[in-house]
């Protein structure tokens, strides 16, 4: 791969995650269990889809085919994205949806803080706007697995089992193939294996506080990256890209 | 003789923008919020340079076309509005004039960055905001998301009234 198209790929990642999981979060648009946090999610998925759109027009750029980052996002079948398998995980209960949130906004959280050092320039500039909202995403999500740990015997038995089923994601977040080594000897990409201890330094602070343990003895899971998917990440695209599909070109 | 021109009418363009509203804090023009980062001209044409206030924010489609059409009501036709991310855009910016128009509107300003800490710990969250109706800083926040992206929810334990604060980033 030229580093153009790494650099291109490595956009996407990125970006990938943000939508996946902002659009997963959208779902819950008026389902929130109060007003209040039903607002929260949306402005979180909000955030999340704005800065992959961000990312997006630069990987237009990037890939220099002329395309547009609604032909990213609305065009490009199952195997060409490129997000975790955690962000693709379906909504169950309230305890799920903040395990799954808590996880990614810590990783998040350290990872833009570390891209805003990135030797190109935009992403620096995309991440240090983008960590201005990664830090209260993660304020948000990490109060509610104290909220839940803490609070009743069924909350806390609610979220070790959410802990429990997406802790096999965790390893795949900071996974790097040969061609993402390639940009970060350069500058570019952000080296994740220097943000593993900070990610988990936090985890530990906040589940202990929570009450809760770290689950040990997980087979983790990976795959996504390489665009080998689960089985939901279909169904989401399906359902979001369906309108783009069904009227190509349509604008409103 | 030129430049002298291309500098009257930048800040004839500066006034134009002054007088455009925020689409959501109508009190507040698009200027005084810190979204217009630069008027100027590059060859021939215009262009305007604008930065998101939040990535996802509804409104900077808004703000764009509210631009444009204020333009183009004035007879300017050929300009270009670009999207800067650089420096990112920080509450910081709004002077103390615009926080007193925020506050008058009913909407608690945001504290300047010296005066809070940004963390990602629950007592991170904002502290000893003064409510906009009867200056107690006795408050207390209900949410940090609110009525839209900028700003949070908040209570006054004082005289009861619920208020919108304006996020400080």
């Amino acid at each position: 791969m030229n580093s153009q198209a790494s650099l291109f790929q490595y956009i996407l990642k990125i970006a990938d995650n943000q939508l996946i999981l902002g659009h997963r979060l959208s779902e819950q648009c008026s389902k929130g269990p109060f007003l209040e946090e039903d607002i929260a999610c949306s402005n979180i998925a909000l955030d999340l889809i704005g800065a992959a759109n961000s990312l997006y027009i630069y990987a237009a750029a990037i890939e220099g085919e002329n395309k547009t980052e609604d032909d990213l996002v609305f065009l490009r079948s199952e195997r060409a994205f490129r997000n975790v398998l955690l962000v693709e995980q379906p909504n169950t209960d309230f305890a799920y949806i903040m395990c799954r949130q808590f996880l990614f906004d810590t990783y998040d959280y350290f990872f833009q803080l570390a891209l805003q050092k990135s030797k190109d320039e935009t992403l620096a500039a995309i991440a240090a706007k983008t960590i201005k909202e990664s830090t209260y995403h993660l304020r948000h999500s990490g109060n509610w697995i104290i909220r839940l740990g803490d609070g009743t015997a069924e909350s806390n038995t609610r979220l070790k089992a959410a802990f429990t089923n997406l802790w096999c994601y965790v390893e795949e977040l900071f996974e790097q193939d040969a061609a993402e080594l390639d940009l970060v000897a350069q500058g570019i990409a952000v080296d994740t294996q220097l943000i593993k201890s900070q990610f988990n330094s936090h985890i530990a602070e906040i589940m202990q506080t929570a009450g809760m343990e770290i689950p040990t003895g997980i087979f983790m899971q990976s795959g996504g990256k390489k665009g080998v998917h689960t089985e939901y990440l279909g169904f989401l695209l399906a359902e979001m890209q369906s309108v783009h599909r069904s009227f190509p070109g349509v604008k409103w | 003789m030129v430049k002298i021109l291309h500098a009257k009418e930048v800040s004839f363009i500066w006034d134009i923008l002054n007088e455009i509203p925020d689409p959501e804090i109508p009190v507040i023009s698009l200027v005084e919020l810190g979204v217009v980062r630069g008027v100027e001209w590059v060859d021939t044409q215009l262009q305007i340079t604008i930065t998101p206030t939040y990535s996802g924010c509804p409104a900077m489609r808004m703000m764009e076309m509210d631009i444009e059409q204020s333009l183009r009501k004035e007879g300017i036709t050929d300009f270009k509005i670009a999207m800067q991310y650089h420096p990112a855009w920080t509450t910081d910016w709004m002077s103390e004039a615009t926080k007193s128009k925020l506050k008058t509107y009913g909407i608690a300003p945001p504290q300047a960055h010296t005066k809070q800490r940004i963390g990602v710990l629950i007592s991170d969250a904002p502290t000893e905001v003064a409510c906009p109706q009867c200056n107690s800083v006795n408050t207390k926040l209900i949410s940090e998301f609110g009525s839209t992206a900028c700003k949070s929810l908040m209570k006054c334990n004082d005289c009861l009234e619920a208020f919108d604060y304006f996020k400080c980033i």
